[in-house]
């Protein structure tokens, strides 16, 4: 018999807020985490604002011992290791130091790249041919599983520890591979999440493809426009997203707090067939993952009371809501509600999926759907699908039960998740 | 520099990498820097970088793998500061 699956801890490191609580108050709040960024400008990249996780030296401490920190320099991995912690010690579960490994845990935790930063570091030194002064980090820094080997370190995991990447997609699929192990009975406890680098190393391909906003240097909050009439592009972000996923008896039996019930999930491909492309979703693959994630979830598209969208704030927004509308078969004033985080964070790339995941169960937790930001000027396609109050400019107050939370990524990927409100 | 300045001045750069505090304190030449002081293999390497700067000497890879222990690690300095 198939387990059913819940979620017991939250851990997050965003640009609008570090920790669960300080999210929670940046999300209902309308917080913007987009800041100007001098290193951007100084570069001469085009779009000279971002979203950075904001962190002090005693919050770096708490987390990492001084040996640990001598010639580290990977924001992903620090930024994972502290959303990772973080949700394990929210679930009410221990960091303990025993012998055995804990074979029932494990951690499959995403990455786009890894330690870019160490990474350039390296090549510097290695084209001056200092390779044997490298230090004995480079590797566990770089190699994109850096941050599941980590976390994986950290907690005694015995489990699974791996590191997914499908690129922006990555945090919710990571979330989807964990429901699969636990509902299998392949694991018992997982950690899921994503995380992703900060700086010009990791942004510039995106500068150079001309897909970030760069209209808003002199105005960062403004910058990041998701369904925007004036949306010009998507303001780079980065940071971490976590997730302890368990299976539900062994949440009950240690009175665990249930943040949510994952029902169920899909991701699939448009293979860069029909209109997807190695940077365009194919729209039939889109519509497929999320009717197939409502199937597998045993409900109806009725039932969708809110959606997290991926909605970057570019030319696709657009055609996103389009897919939505068909996929469930509502428009109008019959869609669910949508929002996107990504007005108050960028788009934070491979820890997109899973810091807007834990934004999607706080709302379910704590009976709220956050307002979209910088949209007062809705873009004039969205609105003939959709009708305008489907889009909450303002936090609402309200009991969503059933959330589907979708991302999209560059390889045309696509990962939709379900999440429920937790009924016994 | 004498031998006892010169252990004092390793157990400064060792410091960071141990983890067992007693072995550290108690310190003689005969402590194996892995199976003592609880250093992570991996971390060797680091610490000869450190010994290479602190003493503005080259160690090389034969001789960093005789390394393991304070008396070996001492040697090789001392061979390698006459040599200078």
């Amino acid at each position: 018999m198939k387990k059913r699956v819940v979620i017991t801890g939250l851990g997050v490191v965003a640009p609008n807020g570090v920790g669960i609580p300080a999210f929670t108050h940046a999300i209902k709040n309308g917080i913007s985490g987009i800041r100007h960024d001098t290193q951007l400008k100084e570069l001469q990249f085009s779009c000279q604002i971002a979203g950075k996780p904001q962190i002090s030296d005693a919050l770096i401490s708490q987390y990492f011992t001084e040996l640990e920190l001598r010639g580290f320099n990977s924001t992903g991995i620090l930024y994972g290791v502290i959303a990772g912690i973080e949700a394990w010690k929210n679930a009410g579960l221990a960091v303990e130091n025993n012998p055995e490994p804990d074979w029932d845990s494990g951690t499959i935790f995403g990455s786009g790249t890894s330690g870019i930063d160490k990474f350039r570091e390296s090549i510097y030194k290695i084209d001056d041919l200092q390779t044997r002064r490298l230090g004995s980090t480079v590797v566990a820094q770089t190699m994109n599983s850096g941050i599941s080997a980590y976390l994986g370190g950290k907690l005694g995991l015995g489990n699974i520890v791996t590191t997914n990447s499908s690129a922006c997609s990555t945090g919710t699929e990571a979330i989807i591979m964990a429901y699969d192990r636990i509902q299998s009975g392949q694991a018992k406890r997982i950690l899921a999440g994503s995380t992703g680098d900060s700086g010009p190393y990791i942004w510039a391909g995106f500068d150079a493809l001309r897909v970030c906003s760069s209209k808003y240097n002199e105005n960062p909050e403004q910058g990041s426009r998701p369904m925007s009439a004036s949306a010009a592009g998507f303001v780079p972000g980065s940071g971490a997203g976590a997730l302890v996923i368990e299976d539900l008896e062994t949440a009950l039996e240690r009175g665990a707090i249930i943040y949510a019930e994952i029902l169920g999930g899909n991701v699939n491909s448009g293979g860069q067939r029909g209109n997807g492309s190695m940077t365009a979703p194919n729209s039939t693959a889109v519509q497929r993952c999320i009717t197939t994630a409502l199937g597998v979830s045993a409900i109806t598209a009725n039932d969708v009371d809110a959606i997290n969208g991926h909605l970057t704030a570019t030319t696709k927004d657009g055609l996103e809501i389009e897919n939505w509308a068909k996929a469930l078969g509502r428009h109008g004033a019959d869609f669910p509600y949508i929002n996107s985080l990504k007005s108050l964070t960028g788009h934070c790339l491979s820890a997109a999926g899973s810091i807007e995941s834990v934004a999607s169960v706080l709302q379910l937790h704590e009976n709220f759907i956050f307002g979209n930001t910088n949209c007062d000027d809705l873009h004039p396609e969205i609105v003939t699908h959709i009708d305008p109050s489907r889009i909450p400019l303002k936090t609402i107050e309200t009991s969503p039960t059933i959330i589907a939370k979708a991302s999209f990524g560059f390889g045309d990927v696509n990962a939709c998740v379900i999440f429920k409100k937790f009924q016994q | 520099m004498n031998k006892d300045e010169l252990i004092a001045k390793l157990k400064t750069i060792i410091k960071p990498y141990t983890t067992n505090t007693d072995a550290y304190d108690n310190l003689t030449e005969e402590t194996d820097f892995i199976n003592d002081l609880n250093i992570n293999s991996a971390n060797l390497v680091d610490i000869i970088l450190d010994i290479e700067e602190a003493f503005d000497i080259v160690i090389d890879n034969p001789e960093m793998e005789r390394m393991l222990d304070v008396k070996s690690a001492v040697e090789i300095i001392e061979t390698k500061l006459a040599s200078k």
